[in-house]
């Protein structure tokens, strides 16, 4: 599904740049659930960020679902964003002035999909998050876990193909960070690849596979057997 | 492109800080207004010196002599002349696309002597002798009996239509004057019609108290023999006095063998180049009411722009999140254009209904409170409303551009980080 081969990136700032990903060779299936581990500032967004289309590698090559993505314009990228892939970010990043409702069916609008099949499937996957009673509330009116599991109703709404998330869990406390790793798990579950980065050992340790990063480059790769979130729910 | 949600999203931004959407509206608002009010006032005033103009035939000239200032062939300088029938009968057959050559006789009541008598009332009027054409070239409505005809003219009549100013001096309110005997310089005529016309130039009075008798009559019962007071000669429509004077004035030296480089000898009014250079003066005026009303309305769209910017500053983190969920970059484009036109032409159309308020207003009272000089009906066209629409839009669209430009401009996953 995924595929880098030696990947290189690093920020410029002013005469001096950078160096914060070395060399990163690195593949996913289809169906893993994948965390990337490691500490603060060793290129885990980095490398989120370019598996997601939003930044660029400056050396190396990238292949998703077969489709090698290289020297993408604006209108293409946003195309691919699009179709192959789905966000969860930290803070949520949810439209403030739009309902929840509206919110998830932002991506779908985007794909010209028509305004009622947009809404039934938006109310689709907040039921399967469980929040379909919330669909007209705004989100300033939600917790912070409603709030990401919103987030990730809308990161599923376009099917995308692998589904990022950047620290899903950083700003959640323990208990509702288990409910939103009990929905990761049963989306992975339904088959979908799925990259989360994480500081929490105990999360990582809900996923299928832990990659370390450390100074821009792989350290460990293992996989491992699933804890699954459920039980502390 | 103009999909509800479209729609939606545009209202939503809009009147999310209503306080500063109208602030930045009243500047295209105002600037649209005075763009209006300054077409209104120029036609207001161009209209006032048409009405000033009357009905008047304006594409002619009016010719006299003057004395000649050139010696010419054995003739001395300074000499006086008279213009001839011969003179008009050769202007007809050499100059083309004349309409009207009308030959005038006058007889002065300007010097305040009385000339005309009805029984043991007296007046002071200007007596013309006229061909039936005049009424062409200096319109008048005629309020009872009839003009002056042809047959007047060939069998020497000795018939007068006088002015409404004339009638009121010399007969008593409700007297039947058609058919009445008007003695004018010793010589009886009989009155056949009376006129009024139409101006609300300065001296209205004094346009009212004419009379009018057949060029023959005059030219025989005053013994002018083939004597021509002056000329009104009036081009056709598709060609202009004012380049065909020059054709005539040759005729007129040739005729009466004046120095051909003596410019003195026949004096002349082009009220045609009169009026074209009224007219003129309004076409001045009005590009620059579109100079000023486009200025001001410029820093309006300017206000639109710089608060379009501010928008596309406050929602750079939405507009990276958007990008993220695969928005096109054009769409986003798109939506701030489209905002930027849609405030510039509400707030336009309302600075339109406003101006033509006014102008409703305005002529609301000119009407209650009776013309004043110069000033008549001020109003904007339909052409103008489209022409200021279409600057509306185009405005709007470049007031859209920049912010536009620089909501694409950051990458997204700057965007994103923004706080
Ligand atoms: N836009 C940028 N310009 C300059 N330097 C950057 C930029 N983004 C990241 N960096 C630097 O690159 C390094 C890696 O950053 P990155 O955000 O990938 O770290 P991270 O592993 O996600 O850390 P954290 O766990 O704190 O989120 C850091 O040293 C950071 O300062
Ligand atoms: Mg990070």
């Amino acid at each position: 599904m995924i595929e880098i081969k030696d990947l290189h990136k690093s920020y410029k700032m002013g005469s001096n740049s950078l160096h914060v990903l070395k060399g990163i060779n690195f593949s996913v299936e289809e169906g893993e659930l994948v965390a990337i581990m490691g500490s603060s500032g060793s290129g885990k967004s980095t490398l989120l960020n370019i598996l997601g289309m939003l930044d660029v590698l400056d050396e190396g090559s990238y292949t998703l679902d077969g489709v090698p993505i290289k020297d993408l314009n604006e209108t293409k990228a946003a195309q691919y964003r699009n179709k192959f892939l789905g966000f969860v970010f930290q803070s949520f990043n949810l439209i403030n002035y739009k309902s929840a409702m509206e919110n998830v069916a932002l991506p779908l609008y985007y794909q010209k999909v028509g305004r009622k099949e947009r809404q039934e499937k938006a109310l689709k996957y907040l039921e399967q998050v469980g929040l379909r009673e919330w669909a007209d509330h705004l989100p300033s009116e939600l917790s912070g876990g409603q709030k990401q599991r919103v987030a990730i109703a809308r990161a599923m709404a376009a099917e995308p193909k692998v589904l990022l998330a950047d620290e899903p869990t950083g700003a959640l406390d323990s208990t509702t960070s288990y409910e939103v790793m009990d929905l990761i798990q049963k989306i992975n579950d339904a088959g979908n690849t799925i990259l989360i980065v994480t500081h929490e050992p105990d999360i990582a340790d809900m996923c299928k596979r832990i990659v370390h990063l450390k100074d821009g480059v792989i350290v460990e790769d293992k996989k491992i057997t699933q804890v699954r979130a459920s039980q502390y729910v | 492109m103009f999909t509800k949600d479209r729609w939606k999203e545009i209202l939503e931004v809009l009147t999310s800080n209503w306080f500063r959407t109208i602030l930045t509206a009243f500047g295209v608002f105002w600037g649209i207004f005075i763009l209006i009010v300054l077409l209104a006032a120029g036609k207001g005033l161009e209209n006032g010196i048409r009405s000033n103009f009357g009905d008047i035939a304006t594409n002619t000239m009016f010719m006299w002599t003057q004395g000649t200032s050139m010696a010419y062939k054995g003739l001395p300088k300074g000499r006086r002349f008279t213009f001839k029938l011969e003179d008009v009968a050769a202007i007809r057959q050499k100059v083309p696309d004349l309409r009207f050559v009308s030959p005038r006789n006058q007889l002065g009541g300007f010097n305040g002597t009385n000339n005309v008598v009805r029984g043991i009332k007296t007046g002071a009027f200007n007596v013309y002798g006229d061909y039936p054409d005049i009424i062409n070239q200096d319109p008048m409505g005629i309020t009872s009996g009839r003009f002056i005809n042809q047959l007047d003219i060939e069998e020497k009549r000795k018939v007068a239509v006088i002015g409404v100013g004339v009638r009121a001096s010399l007969y008593d309110v409700g007297e039947e004057a058609i058919g009445t005997y008007i003695r004018i310089q010793g010589v009886n005529f009989m009155v056949v019609g009376t006129y009024k016309k139409n101006s609300n130039d300065g001296n209205a009075e004094e346009i009212q108290k004419e009379i009018f008798i057949p060029f023959t009559s005059f030219s025989q019962a005053f013994n002018q023999a083939n004597n021509v007071g002056w000329m009104a000669i009036t081009a056709n429509d598709n060609s202009s006095i004012t380049q065909l004077k020059e054709q005539i004035f040759t005729v007129v030296r040739e005729n009466q063998k004046i120095h051909p480089q003596d410019l003195r000898a026949v004096g002349h009014f082009d009220l045609f180049e009169e009026f074209n250079r009224v007219l003129g003066l309004f076409k001045a005026m009005r590009w620059i009411a579109y100079f000023v009303g486009v200025l001001v309305l410029l820093s309006g769209v300017i206000g639109v722009s710089n608060i379009m910017l501010i928008v596309v500053k406050e929602r750079t983190k939405e507009i990276g999140i958007r990008r993220a969920l695969g928005e096109n970059p054009w769409s986003i484009k798109l939506q701030i254009v489209m905002e930027s036109i849609f405030l510039t032409i509400m707030s336009g159309m309302a600075g339109i209904s406003f101006g033509a308020l006014v102008i409703y207003l305005i002529n609301y009272f000119l009407a209650s409170n009776g013309p004043v000089e110069m000033f008549v009906n001020p109003s904007v066209s339909l052409g103008v409303v489209l022409v200021a629409l279409i600057i509306l839009v185009v405005s709007g669209l470049l007031a859209g551009f920049i912010p536009a430009q620089s909501a694409i401009k950051i990458k997204p996953i700057e965007a994103l980080r923004m706080e």
